[in-house]
């Protein structure tokens, strides 16, 4: 026995705690496109509100009180669908090329409990916003997902690369700035899911995975 | 008393070792998961896990879950109080 020995001991037992409480094929790059789909879909989110006449936020106050217009909602909602998909097919297949790389398999104990960790704040904030719109609040809806989106990655965080919680706390910190300007939750959602998401994956990117 | 006396014989071995990281960080872990995690080999896998049980280190149970036999393995009080004094004694040695 020697002491390079108990240094491989030590890195052994490291990497097996880590490898069988966190899912660590999390992909960066997939964090990167996931933000260009983003800022993409508000661009087109934008154009569709100024093509209604509903980007004037003088008018904005009136306007929540009354339900959205069908015609709009559904445009935006496809709109956000799209990024939606986008983004989580990236993640997916990404994920599954890295975890092909590092010998993880892709589907087991860990990575179902990163799964169930990360949506069900997601799916309670999803029906919440759904109420929020009933209810003729939407002006809410947008700090509402950054805030729920922000909980369900430092939620998450514990499951996986440990760096997604301060993602987490950027969102909850630019969801509780944004309830202060109602009428711009399109900026605020492009900053978040866009520019977070890319700064955010750019930085696991280099820190993980370019070698 | 030297530092080497609290480096565990028990744990010297990479599957052991491998065992015991994974159940102090898990409440508990079955057989697949471990057998996937460590690359071990059905037989070599159980007989280093008889190893720590024989030790009361771990726990095993063993249960059906439909008609599929299925064994659990979790680290008991002791196991994980002297894993933690060998993780101790390996990064004193290595000077940490």
């Amino acid at each position: 026995m020697n002491s390079n020995k108990y240094l491989e001991d030590i890195t052994e037992i490291k990497k097996m705690m880590n490898r069988s409480s966190r899912f660590i094929s999390l992909s960066g790059l997939s964090g990167v496109l996931a933000g260009i789909y983003a800022l993409i879909g508000a661009y087109f989110a934008k154009n569709t509100l100024v093509a209604h006449s509903a980007m004037d936020s003088a008018a904005y106050a009136q306007r929540n009180s009354m339900p959205l217009q069908d015609n709009l909602t559904l445009n935006l909602a496809f709109i956000a669908g799209c990024v939606v998909l986008a983004a989580m097919l990236t993640g997916i297949i990404l994920s599954i090329r890295k975890a092909k790389k590092s010998e993880e398999r892709i589907w087991n104990k860990v990575s179902r409990r990163l799964v169930f960790h990360f949506f069900m704040p997601l799916l309670a904030g999803g029906m919440f916003c759904i109420a929020l719109i009933q209810n003729g609040s939407s002006g809410l809806v947008a700090s509402a997902t950054l805030l729920f989106y922000g909980l369900a990655c430092v939620n998450a965080s514990k499951y996986t690369l440990g760096d997604v919680k301060y993602m987490g706390l950027a969102f909850i910190i630019l969801s509780l700035v944004s309830t202060q300007f109602l009428g711009y939750g399109l900026y605020f959602w492009a900053l978040g899911f866009g520019l977070f998401h890319i700064i955010y994956g750019a930085m696991m990117y280099f820190k993980y995975e370019r070698s | 008393m030297s530092l080497i006396d609290n480096i565990n014989k028990a744990f010297d071995h990479r599957i052991r070792l491998g065992i015991m990281s994974v159940l102090m960080v898990n409440e508990y872990a079955d057989f697949k998961m471990l057998k996937e995690l460590l690359g071990a080999t059905d037989g070599n896998l159980a007989s280093h896990a008889k190893a720590l049980e024989k030790e009361d280190y771990i726990k095993v149970e063993k249960q059906f879950i439909g008609r599929k036999p299925n064994t659990r393995y979790s680290a008991t009080k002791l196991g994980k109080l002297q894993f933690k004094k060998h993780i101790e004694a390996l990064e004193k040695l290595i000077g940490k």
